[in-house]
């Protein structure tokens, strides 16, 4: 079943620049796709065209059986619920702490006045300890977010997308500022969702190695365009098309894979 | 190539310093100003300074006079900066670009901020003064105004410079405007508009002196009465506990600054 259909898919900004030109694709449940391509050939504007952070000049996209860009704000508000965000820079409040940060997961669900004195009932108390629990962040619980490493951050971010009881997770950079030990600590954290959990994951990545060892399926975007879709085992030639770059100039290792 | 490039910059050096020395000469000789007259006087103003204006035994009796005025003033700066904080606050969430309702009234509200900030207290008193006349509440709004302007640009750009992640991610979320606000807006900015608040109370102990003086009120009405009825000693002692009372204010906004940054 398909969790995300993307049909004709176009983003201008002002008349002259094509950030998306006529993209289609759809996502299956529980599948972990991985999006790469240069900076600026439009990864993230189509990650915020699904969500609607940006609005799309043309096209549907159609998420879990709904059109988004047909609704309206509340009606919005209640579909981006079922969609988790987790961004480059975390985009956490660093003033409140890690429970507090967590538990804005639910604001989607809350009245205007419980989301604003920030009363959560009990269950969602209990499945946020449960959550931070999975992802290692026990002891961190009460510290506000400015004392915690990059890393943990972005595992509160996790937390965060979680706990709003998601299909659907939209990751963006999620580990560009991260160091290796962390990227990988992040990485394996969200394809445990992925496959445990049967949430669908859709991940902007600048690590070519990484999302062929991670994805289940890769999608390359050169200038606004989808230029590859398929599965991770692509050549040395697919990888330098989706980059518009000449042969030699990447430093990509992907020897290991392909030989085996 | 890059030869040309540096010969060029240091000709326009020496543009620049040519039009300066030109720009200086030409003012000095429509105003008049005597350079070294100027010069020389300074010695001096601070002979005269030393010989008169200090404070003497005789000025100590007029310290609870002092008080009891630097005590008004110091109280109006605070009340006028606190009340035009809570304005400028939701001046600021519609003139934020991250908060903002939308762009007319963003434009209207930053219109607003910049017309009353680029007004000086001083104008302001002076305009203010035909209405209320001279009395305390003249120089509460000319420092309301003027600090209402400052502090609404000041809390826009904290907003847009601290707001804006967590803002992108709560919308994500699904959260409601009045949830971003709360939840997000206010907990990363409270802290730099605290600061920006203590400042402003300081500026304000030092601008209600000038304003003092032309609503004949406060600590600036009694430096200005004892200056111009020839009591220098006293006046001199009206100087040292404003100095005295901007250290001790600095101080606490410093001591507040630390502990919640």
């Amino acid at each position: 079943m398909n969790v995300l259909e993307v049909k004709n898919l176009t983003k201008k900004y002002g008349t002259e620049t094509l950030a998306l030109s006529d993209l289609n694709f759809s996502v299956k449940e529980g599948e972990f796709v991985s999006v790469i391509g240069q900076s600026g050939a439009g990864k993230s504007t189509l990650l915020r065209c699904i969500n609607r952070m940006i609005d799309a000049t043309e096209g549907e996209v159609i998420f879990a059986g709904v059109n988004m860009c047909k609704l309206d704000k509340k009606a919005l508000r209640k579909q981006r619920r079922k969609i988790g965000m987790i961004f480059q820079h975390y985009n956490l409040v660093n003033q409140l702490t890690v429970i507090e940060n967590v538990l804005h997961g639910r604001l989607g669900y809350k009245s205007t006045l419980a989301g604003v004195v920030g009363s959560y009932t009990n269950e969602e108390k209990r499945q946020a300890f449960e959550i931070i629990d999975m992802l290692g962040l026990t002891e961190q619980v009460y510290k506000r977010c400015d004392q915690l490493s990059g890393g943990q951050k972005q595992r509160v971010g996790i937390a965060r997308a979680l706990i709003q009881n998601p299909k659907l997770l939209l990751c963006d950079e999620p580990i560009a500022s991260l160091d290796p030990n962390a990227s990988k600590v992040i990485m394996d954290h969200l394809r445990n969702i992925s496959t445990k959990l049967g949430i669908t994951c859709l991940v902007n990545l600048h690590q070519v190695d990484v999302a062929l060892k991670y994805a289940d399926r890769i999608i390359g975007i050169n200038k606004g365009k989808i230029v590859y879709d398929g599965p991770p085992d692509l050549t040395a030639e697919q990888i330098h098309m989706i980059y518009g770059s000449q042969a030699g100039e990447l430093i990509i290792d992907i020897g290991g894979r392909n030989e085996s | 190539m890059r030869v040309e490039a540096l010969i060029k910059r240091r000709r326009n050096n020496l543009i620049f310093f040519a039009v300066l020395l030109a720009a200086t000469l030409v003012s000095i000789i429509i105003t008049e100003f005597e350079v070294t007259k100027a010069f020389t006087s300074i010695p001096r103003a601070i002979g005269w300074a030393v010989k008169s204006f200090y404070p003497n035994a005789n000025s100590l009796e007029k310290i609870p006079k002092i008080l009891v005025k630097l005590r008004e003033t110091v109280l109006l700066s605070i009340a006028s900066t606190t009340v035009a904080a809570i304005f400028a606050a939701f001046l600021a969430l519609f003139g934020s670009k991250t908060t903002q309702i939308n762009s007319f009234l963003a434009a209207v509200s930053r219109g607003i901020a910049s017309i009353f900030r680029n007004i000086p207290v001083a104008a302001w008193a002076l305009i203010l003064l035909l209405s209320f006349g001279q009395s305390s509440l003249t120089g509460y709004f000319a420092l309301f105004f003027a600090t209402w302007g400052f502090l609404t640009r000041a809390f826009m750009e904290t907003i847009d410079e601290v707001g804006s992640e967590g803002v992108e991610a709560l919308k994500a979320v699904g959260a409601s405007y009045f949830h971003i606000i709360f939840q997000a807006v206010i907990p990363s900015s409270l802290p730099q508009m605290i600061s920006w608040v203590l400042f402003m109370v300081e500026t304000n102990i030092r601008s209600s002196t000038l304003v003092g003086i032309l609503t004949g009120t406060g600590i600036g009405f009694i430096f200005n009465l004892y200056y111009k009825s020839f009591q220098y000693n006293a006046a001199s002692l009206v100087v040292v506990f404003i100095i005295i009372s901007v250290l001790v204010i600095e101080y606490i906004s410093n001591y507040v600054r630390r502990v919640i940054l």
